[in-house]
């Protein structure tokens, strides 16, 4: 019977990181930022119906980078985790803390104990009611979790992105058209190319609506954003 | 504490998920006190339990959708149980749903349903169709059916625009979740039938919205004229009943101002003509 090779814990755990990581970078990137009324994202997505960014609850939402199977399967798990605990306590108890918690627990454990890491950087957004501050937590594929101030980055090029973000974001939170310029223009920095407002796919937590805060910004909208 | 992951569950519908993972959230607890809770006698007519009962709730068409209104009255046997309750409610954009019945699972009922379309719209990206959201609450309707042998029935009314037809619609159900629609207008609980029957005298196609709440307050009106259960305009108090449009513009609330002046006409009215 051959023996069993033996790898060191740390070998491992480092291959399976960089293999993550290599899977993550390939992605393409996404930006959330705060804005006057809320919470901009913005995704460089080429595709109209598969999106990365999307709806979790009343104020919460959600934005995947990396592998669409992986990210599909936490959003959903998170839209379940998420109506179940409105349903059997009340819609104002989910709170994105709790959300992310979860996901960073899960991938955590999927982390350390499966063969496979999952390869997603996912975001988990909150818009804080009038006067309450926004909530950005980036979960990463080993389950840590960073908690972000004024805007994040996933996917792709992250560090880049960051980098270009971090010497122009405005000391005033910027209002909504100021900020979708920027997201833009940090996402044809990252990917060396101009975008049309077709390949982009944008999205708002908009906290002056009623209900639910999570809108879509069509396309026909993006370009009258970026005009002028 | 880990995300819920459901491997084996992959469909989009709340209420399947509540069954199988929370099933004691739902109403649908099968074999609920069999032993405990006596069976209402057949000729009781009501339910023998001593909970709140809704009473009369109805919808009718008019030109650009559906209205739909109910009378704030709860009962409990020769009680009033409740002066206020809501009974017509908002499940999403386009629909709204009435219920008659047993209060409880009553509003239990329109809060799964309210999360079961929003649930399956979030999972799959785009709502489900009308005829889509009408089936589902037919199939919530058939799950109830072990609570109707213990006396608490649920009789909903639902109303929804069909923005792919661009008309509204109205279903109207059974207790075993048999799902029928209605061309023009309905009602249901204790006062339905004289609310139809007003509806029948006065009901044409194509009201403008203003004729169509008038004549659901006017139906609403006479059933609590007739009916014990259903309860009235109340002026002292200042409760009127709930109405609802249901239209291409989505839903909207009645405010309480309009259907009040529309009161005081129909009041006037009655004093002239009897």
């Amino acid at each position: 019977m051959p023996l069993p090779y033996y790898v060191s814990p740390e070998q491992m755990m480092q291959d399976k990181a960089e293999y993550a990581k290599k899977g993550i970078a390939k992605g393409r990137s996404i930006i959330a930022m705060e804005y006057v009324d809320g919470v901009l994202l913005a995704a460089d997505n080429p595709s109209a119906s598969l999106h990365k960014v999307s709806e979790v609850y009343d104020s919460i939402a959600f934005a995947g980078a990396g592998k669409y199977s992986e990210f599909e399967n936490l959003r959903k798990a998170g839209i379940r985790h998420a109506d179940l605990k409105g349903y059997m306590y009340s819609r104002e108890d989910v709170t994105a803390r709790s959300l992310a918690n979860g996901y960073s627990q899960s991938l955590g454990t999927i982390f350390s104990q499966e063969l496979k890491p999952l390869e997603v950087e996912i975001l988990v957004v909150q818009v804080g009611a009038a006067g309450g501050p926004n909530e950005i937590y980036r979960i990463s594929f080993d389950g840590s979790i960073f908690d972000e101030r004024n805007y994040a980055v996933i996917g792709g090029r992250a560090e880049a992105l960051q980098n270009f973000l971090k010497d122009r974001f405005p000391a005033q939170v910027p209002a909504l058209k100021a900020a979708l310029k920027l997201c833009v223009a940090a996402l044809e920095h990252g990917a060396n190319q101009k975008f049309a407002p077709e390949g982009l796919e944008v999205a708002v937590l908009d906290r002056t609506r009623q209900g639910r805060k999570f809108r879509r910004i069509p396309s026909s909208e993006i370009r009258q954003l970026l005009s002028d | 504490m880990n995300l819920p992951f459901f491997p084996e569950h992959d469909n989009s519908s709340f209420f399947d998920l509540l069954m199988k993972q929370r099933p004691e959230f739902t109403f649908a607890v099968r074999g609920l006190g069999r032993s405990t809770v006596p069976a209402p006698e057949p000729s009781s007519g009501a339910s023998a339990l001593p909970v709140p009962q809704g009473t009369t709730v109805l919808a009718l068409k008019y030109r650009e959708g559906v209205v739909m209104a109910g009378d704030r009255r709860a009962t409990e046997g020769f009680q009033i149980a409740d002066r206020r309750i809501e009974k017509v409610f908002r499940i999403d954009e386009y629909s709204a749903m009435a219920i008659a019945g047993a209060a409880g699972p009553c509003i239990e009922m329109a809060k799964l349903f309210q999360t079961e379309l929003e649930h399956y719209e979030k999972l799959e990206g785009v709502p489900l169709s009308c005829e889509g959201k009408a089936n589902k609450l037919g199939q919530m309707v058939k799950a109830n059916l072990p609570m109707v042998f213990q006396g608490l029935v649920v009789m909903p009314l639902y109303a929804g625009y069909d923005v792919a037809r661009g008309e509204g619609r109205i279903f109207k159900y059974d207790i075993t979740g048999g799902r029928y629609e209605e061309s023009d207008y309905h009602a249901v609980g204790s006062g339905g039938k004289d609310a139809r029957n007003t509806m029948r005298e006065h009901f044409r196609r194509n009201l403008s919205e203003d004729e169509a709440i008038k004549l659901a307050l006017l139906a609403l009106y006479n059933a609590a004229d007739e009916d014990v259960g259903t309860g009235g305009p109340d002026l002292i108090r200042g409760i009127f009943p709930t109405v609802k449009t249901v239209s291409a513009a989505g839903i909207s609330d009645v405010p309480d101002q309009r259907i009040r002046s529309l009161y005081d006409d129909l009041i006037a009215n009655r004093g002239k003509g009897v």
